[in-house]
């Protein structure tokens, strides 16, 4: 049931042109169906499918591709940059006004996260930027709504201006201006109800409080996970608006989130901001790249490895490097790494930012068993200096002991050891197979690559 | 008889048959003109059923959220019956898809969108869902529904982590007139659940609905929580959860099918909830979720307003996307374009 991302689905057309000696057209329209696929279950618009791979098409079929060593490969570059492309370009920036205060209004359908994140965004602004926001309750329509604004003010050590749910949403953001003058705050932002783009009444309203209030941005707020509607409620919301930017929410779920692309490739207004959980300070700048990565299955490479760079101490892992091709690496050495590897987070979400990971058997929608790593340091730390590091002088009454002193059984104390063993036998493949890679050289890069 | 005709008969036997189909229409306006707009659109250009035919209604089809997978499972379906009947003429199509969309929906058997009440003793119904889909606005409807059935209801606020959410599922306590069992924000959601049953059942309750905070569906511990939610209820009351009812927002693409399929392993979900369809978005999802996980659409909301939540009926929703495309065709005097 987890989709496939591109590259799986790419593999059986990949395996079809290997052995052939160049790409034909038909291939390279196989391989254009599998990336109509893999966008199309994504969530990306039909209509902008089609578009896109005409694009991405033509410059297959053009050079880029037939001549390429690896179509495969080479197709899903030209995806993937296009896709970037596509999405790219500006920083995640807040505009500001010449004359303070700053409006800004977050729009957008129910349900989609607005007043959380008005929340976050204040958050970011005076974290970042050290401004001073007041945060506007306008919805007066959903039942709480402005409870819940408070209650975010709260947390935040914010001011909240609210008149109640009596007050038209106009007059209230009327009156907050003015308070933020009086008050000298620089920022105001106005949480307004969710509402369809298709309601007539509503969207007036929003349209009075944009005249009476010149915000400087309109923020279009979008749930990741929505579908083919997203570029119908995106387009009616510019439109009538003329929105500013677009924030995506909710995207620490596992949503591949083409609504991303559908509305930047039909508003052409940039995606700022992206939801990445419940706590206010959940919001992030949006990476085109990985979010590229992401509707394309491949995984978030990058993120990992920045989360890799903060956490990973360099000369260690050098020095493990050298430990997997001298198969020198020990029972220290691998409770060391899972230090290392927990300190970047919980390992299910590491695992799952894998490119492949959610194909591999075993590994899609695995749950890493925190308290089971646990078990497995208990055992290693039961062992004494001379066991950990030669595994191989462990007999059945080191074994023993071992279990008992960490309170587990035998039989893991065995299987780690076993697993112990693989896994070193397996490094050694691994590191023996980048050693030759090495030596080869490698290909020359060709000019069109 | 056509298809079409047999259920518009069916559907104007009784006032009440009449009103609530008109809502589906009503609900459905959007939806329908957009759909129905662009299949009539589709069969008007075709002067033969083609392979370009069936190209463009795959897209007019995944355009609706179907997904993929069905749309090619119901093309395959379509070229099928076509075929069988021997037919070449797009005006024929219409039908055959209103039978087929059922027809996939149902399958062999008669799907009951009737929720398992227990006659005289306490039902509980537990809803779950992703963040922001109206789990806490359905409990509120559906709380009036009961009410006016002359039911004793009563809600549990088990979303004690989102701000406002107890508050919100107050204000519908106050609307509807029903007792509200909450503790304060942070508390235990489980703790919550277990005063909420020990009330209802000392109070004599007929009905009690328990909200519960949104969470992605990815979040192992928060799925976990969800369980141990669950369970509680299970020990008061052994046959509880009488129904867990996953709401889902019809906007919702793809990934609707995980969450169908990570809260039914987690909850075992007993019918879905399609919410906010008066909107643009089609929900075609809940095709791919009866299909592949055979959870059914209890109720669909077709508006803001509190009698607008509806029980669901494939045939009414097929009727209600099909319609303005059959009644220009079958009776032309009673054309209801004019939207």
């Amino acid at each position: 049931m987890a989709f496939e991302g591109l590259a799986e689905r790419l593999q059986g057309t990949m395996q079809k042109i290997r052995g052939k000696g160049k790409v034909s057209e038909a291939d390279v329209k196989e391989m254009m169906r599998e990336v109509r696929l893999a966008l199309l279950e994504a969530d990306v618009n039909f209509k902008v499918v089609k578009e896109f791979v005409k694009k991405v098409s033509e410059r297959s079929v053009g050079q880029e591709v037939m001549k390429s060593l690896t179509p495969g490969q080479q197709v899903i570059k030209v995806v993937k940059e296009e896709l970037t492309e596509l999405m790219g370009g500006e920083e995640s920036r807040i505009g500001t006004s010449k004359r303070p205060p700053t409006v800004i209004m977050m729009v957008g359908l129910q349900g989609a996260g607005k007043t959380t994140t008005t929340g976050k965004l204040a958050n970011l602004l005076r974290k970042k930027y050290n401004r001073k926001p007041l945060l506007v309750a306008a919805d007066i329509y959903r039942p709480a709504a402005i409870k819940q604004l408070e209650t975010l003010g709260k947390q935040l050590d914010m001011p909240v201006f609210s008149l109640g749910d009596q007050v038209s949403p106009v007059e209230i953001a009327k009156q907050a201006i003015q308070k933020a003058k009086d008050e000298h705050l620089d920022y105001i932002l106005i949480d307004t109800a969710g509402r369809l783009h298709i309601d007539e009444t509503l969207m007036d309203e929003l349209k009075q409080i944009k005249e009476l209030s010149t915000p400087e941005e309109i923020f279009l707020v979008v749930d990741s996970m929505t579908g083919q509607d997203a570029v119908n409620v995106a387009e009616s919301f510019n439109e009538q608006l003329g929105i500013t930017g677009v924030v995506l929410t909710k995207l620490d779920g596992d949503t591949r989130g083409g609504a991303a692309l559908s509305i930047r490739a039909v508003t052409g207004k940039p995606i700022k901001f992206i939801g990445m959980g419940e706590k206010l300070d959940a919001l992030e700048s949006f990476h085109p790249e990985r979010m590229a990565s992401r509707i394309l299955g491949m995984g978030d490479v990058l993120t990992l490895i920045e989360k890799a760079q903060t956490n990973v101490d360099e000369s260690k892992a050098r020095e493990l490097e050298q430990k997997m091709r001298t198969m020198s690496f020990t029972f220290d050495d691998f409770l060391d790494q899972l230090g290392q590897v927990r300190s970047m987070g919980p390992l299910d979400e590491i695992l799952k930012m894998l490119p492949g990971a959610n194909k591999m058997k075993g590994l899609n929608n695995v749950q890493v068993d925190e308290k089971q790593i646990g078990r497995v340091e208990a055992i290693i730390r039961s062992m004494t200096r001379e066991e950990k590091q030669q595994p191989e002088i462990i007999n059945s009454g080191r074994r023993k002991r071992i279990a008992t002193g960490s309170g587990t059984s035998i039989q893991e104390v065995n299987r780690l050891l076993k697993q112990f063993e693989d896994m070193k036998k397996m490094m050694k493949q691994m590191s023996a197979m980048q050693q030759k890679g090495k030596k080869k050289g490698g290909m020359p890069k060709l000019p069109f690559m | 008889m056509s298809f079409f005709k047999k259920l518009k008969d069916k559907f104007s036997g009784s006032a009440e048959q009449e009103q609530t189909t008109e809502k589906y229409e009503e609900g459905l306006a959007k939806t329908r003109t957009g759909f129905a707009a662009k299949v009539n659109n589709l069969i008007a250009r075709y002067r033969k059923i083609d392979e370009d035919f069936f190209e463009e209604l795959e897209e007019i089809l995944i355009g609706a959220d179907v997904g993929f997978d069905t749309v090619m499972e119901l093309i395959d379906e379509l070229k099928l019956e076509v075929k069988r009947r021997n037919t070449n003429d797009p005006t024929a199509i219409r039908e055959i898809i209103t039978e087929k969309f059922v027809d996939i929906y149902s399958g062999s058997e008669e799907v009951e969108s009737d929720l398992n009440i227990q006659d005289g003793e306490l039902t509980v119904i537990l809803f779950v869902g992703v963040n922001g889909v109206g789990k806490t606005t359905t409990i509120g409807k559906l709380a009036h529904t009961f009410k006016s059935d002359g039911k004793k209801v009563m809600l549990a606020a088990g979303d004690t982590f989102r701000a406002g959410a107890i508050e919100q599922l107050e204000v519908w306590g106050e609307r509807t007139g029903v007792d509200v069992i909450k503790q304060t924000e942070g508390s235990d959601p489980a703790a919550v659940m277990y005063d909420a049953v020990r009330a209802a059942k000392s109070r004599g309750a007929d009905i009690l609905l328990c909200d519960t905070a949104g969470r992605l569906q990815n979040k192992v511990n928060l799925m976990n929580e969800l369980q141990k939610v669950k369970r509680v209820i299970e020990r008061e009351i052994p046959s509880a959860p009488h129904e867990v009812l996953l709401v889902v927002d019809a906007t919702t693409g793809q990934n609707a099918l995980i969450q169908a399929k990570t809260f039914k392993e987690a909850t075992d979900v007993s019918g879905i909830v399609l919410t906010k369809l008066d909107g643009t978005a089609k929900g075609g999802i809940v095709l791919a979720i009866r299909k592949e996980l055979g959870v059914p659409v209890k109720f669909v909301g077709l508006g803001e307003k509190i009698d607008d939540l509806q029980p669901f009926n494939a045939e009414k929703y097929a009727y209600g996307l099909f319609a303005q495309a059959f009644e220009e065709k079958e009776d032309k005097n009673n054309d209801e374009a004019s939207e």
